[in-house]
């Protein structure tokens, strides 16, 4: 076997069932490592967020996934084949992060421009109606909102009813109602079959759209589960946290098992501690006082700063 | 491998054709609209062969009708700022955004986008020499003969062919934020050193030397043959050489910068 077939196979075993993904791929640019021996795996009819700091290589991955770039090692399979073909390229579709489109192009004729590119694209009045352009079609790009320039290139994305949709920063410049219905369009997408890649800074976006959840920095994985795996890992290291009213003294507190932190805020104490339940028992045995008792995970934000901090 | 989604059997992309004419239709409808854009690159020449060309009507040096002499090289300035403005600032403007690579990364077919780019060059260059052409008859007492305005009109396709490769170059090295400045510099001094603007043979003799090496002076050379006001001493052949050397140098310089850049994408 030639050292291809052989990554072409390790490349099959990475991505297994996947219809996309990448394999140890490695992308130097100099000295700089953007992505570091990086493998990811996109399946159908998943939502998968990339999560990480600025500079942590989601837009490059974005990128190498859509064959903008090569890798400088390591293999890029999207349907089984190099994302640069064509025939791959007719079932992908992306919205980009982009400074400026042509401003004078009116909505309807970005939209059918872009339709033409596909083999069997969605009609016209579906992605009007599925990106909310009802209204607009008529308006030069240059004219509309940030969060209607924002629709206008998700509609340009499902234009060709792809079965892969890669998201950079989709909803940046939307208000919240606006971005709600986006999430509500990509989940549709998703029920459709169709999978979705997203890359966002707003982590309740992830956490209320992904399946999966991959945080990267530095152009390595360092953490990958649903959403909800991710908090519970992170509440593994910092805990979490218990507030109510107590009598109980700070030195009795933190004498708890596990116990990382106490704070008071007036008569509120919040209490961090990864053991919570056996904390809390102790402090209802102590304190028959205790009211107002709220114990919270720590929300996707906060374990996303414990996953990479001191990484970055 | 087998567990790999399998690819439906459809065509890879749309039709290839209805790409094209949409691509092109839009380009041009984007140039169009663009003022800042239509309205120099056909203003300009409009201009300044009503200042220089028209004003010169009763102007005749050696059987020469000075009218019709600047038409030939007023046709020149025109097809080639369409040319190196439309493309080279145009897409340098769309790579530095980031909507060339929205494009790339959709299953448009790259020559599409070049064609497209292309095509309109040719278009604009066709309505800049026709409204010259008009005005020279209409105000220039200029006299054209419909052959010549035919083959008029096959060298501005040519001509806007062979600047649209040199606009590629020029977007592939350029950038944007600088480009108009630098398609001005270099495009007003080679326009004036190539004779668009005052005969060739009115510039001092050491400015006429440079001429030779600037393909606007090649390619209005071939306008003014037209007419039967080229430069008798040198061949017209060595015009057509000039101006398709410099078509296939500026081709190959962007294919070996394109790649290079490939690579270390």
């Amino acid at each position: 076997m030639t050292s291809v077939q052989v990554r072409e196979l390790q490349a099959a075993a990475v991505i297994g069932d996947g219809i996309a993904g990448l394999s140890g791929v490695t992308k130097r640019y100099g000295a700089v490592r953007a992505l570091d021996g990086l493998s990811l795996t996109l399946r159908r009819g998943e939502v998968l967020a990339l999560l990480g700091p600025n500079g942590a290589g989601k837009s490059t991955a974005i990128r190498c996934l859509l064959g903008l770039i090569a890798p400088t090692s390591g293999t890029v399979r999207v349907f089984g084949q190099d994302p640069r073909e064509p025939a791959a390229r007719a079932r992908i579709g992306a919205m980009l992060q982009v400074a400026r489109i042509p401003e004078v192009l009116k909505v309807r004729e970005h939209l059918d421009l872009f339709r033409s590119y596909y083999p069997s694209p969605l009609p016209m009045a579906e992605i009007v109606r599925i990106a909310k352009l009802e209204g607009i079609e008529g308006k030069e790009f240059g004219k509309l909102s940030g969060g209607q320039k924002q629709r206008v290139l998700f509609g340009l994305a499902i234009a060709g009813d792809p079965d892969l949709i890669f998201l950079d920063e989709p909803t940046v410049g939307m208000d919240i109602e606006a971005r709600r219905g986006l999430w509500e369009q990509i989940r549709v997408l998703a029920e459709r079959g169709k999978t979705v890649l997203l890359t966002t800074h707003y982590l309740e976006e992830a956490d209320a759209l992904a399946h999966r959840v991959v945080v990267i920095d530095k152009g390595k994985v360092i953490s990958e589960g649903t959403p909800a795996e991710i908090k519970s890992q992170a509440a593994g290291t910092t805990g979490r946290r218990i507030r109510c009213h107590t009598r109980l003294s700070d030195e009795f507190l933190w004498a708890l098992e596990t116990v990382s932190a106490v704070a008071r805020q007036g008569s509120v104490v919040t209490v961090t501690a990864t053991a919570a339940e056996a904390v809390l028992r102790e402090m209802l045995l102590a304190d028959g006082t205790v009211a107002n008792l709220e114990v919270t995970s720590p929300a996707l934000e906060d374990a996303f700063l414990e996953l990479t901090k001191g990484k970055g | 491998m087998a567990s790999v989604a399998a690819v439906p059997e459809l065509a890879p992309v749309g039709n290839v054709g209805r790409i094209f004419v949409k691509e092109t239709k839009y380009e041009f409808v984007k140039l169009m609209r663009t003022r800042s854009f239509s309205a120099s690159v056909i203003g300009f020449p409009v201009m300044f062969y009503l200042l220089f060309g028209v004003a010169n009507k009763h102007a005749y040096s050696d059987n020469v009708h000075i009218a019709k002499y600047m038409l030939g090289g007023y046709a020149v300035f025109g097809l080639v700022g369409a040319a190196l403005f439309g493309i080279g600032v145009g897409l340098a403007m769309e790579r530095a955004s980031g909507w060339l690579e929205v494009k790339r990364a959709s299953p448009m077919p790259p020559q599409a986008y070049l064609a497209a780019k292309c095509a309109s060059a040719v278009a604009f260059g066709l309505i800049i020499v026709s409204i010259l052409t008009t005005l020279g008859i209409a105000l220039g007492g200029v006299s054209l003969s419909l052959r010549e305005f035919a083959m008029m009109l096959g060298l501005t396709v040519v001509g806007a062919i062979a600047f649209a490769s040199m606009g590629l170059l020029l977007a592939l090295v350029i950038p944007a934020n600088a480009a108009p400045g630098i398609v001005n510099l270099i495009y007003l001094p080679m326009s004036f050193l190539s004779g668009l603007w005052v005969p060739i043979y009115m510039l001092p003799k050491w400015l006429q030397a440079v001429a030779p090496v600037l393909p606007t002076y090649h390619l209005v050379q071939l306008m003014l043959s037209v007419f039967g006001y080229q430069q008798r001493s040198v061949s017209l052949l060595s015009h057509w050489v000039g101006l398709g050397g410099f078509t296939m140098l500026t081709l190959g310089a962007s294919w070996l910068i394109f790649n290079r850049s490939q690579q270390n994408a």
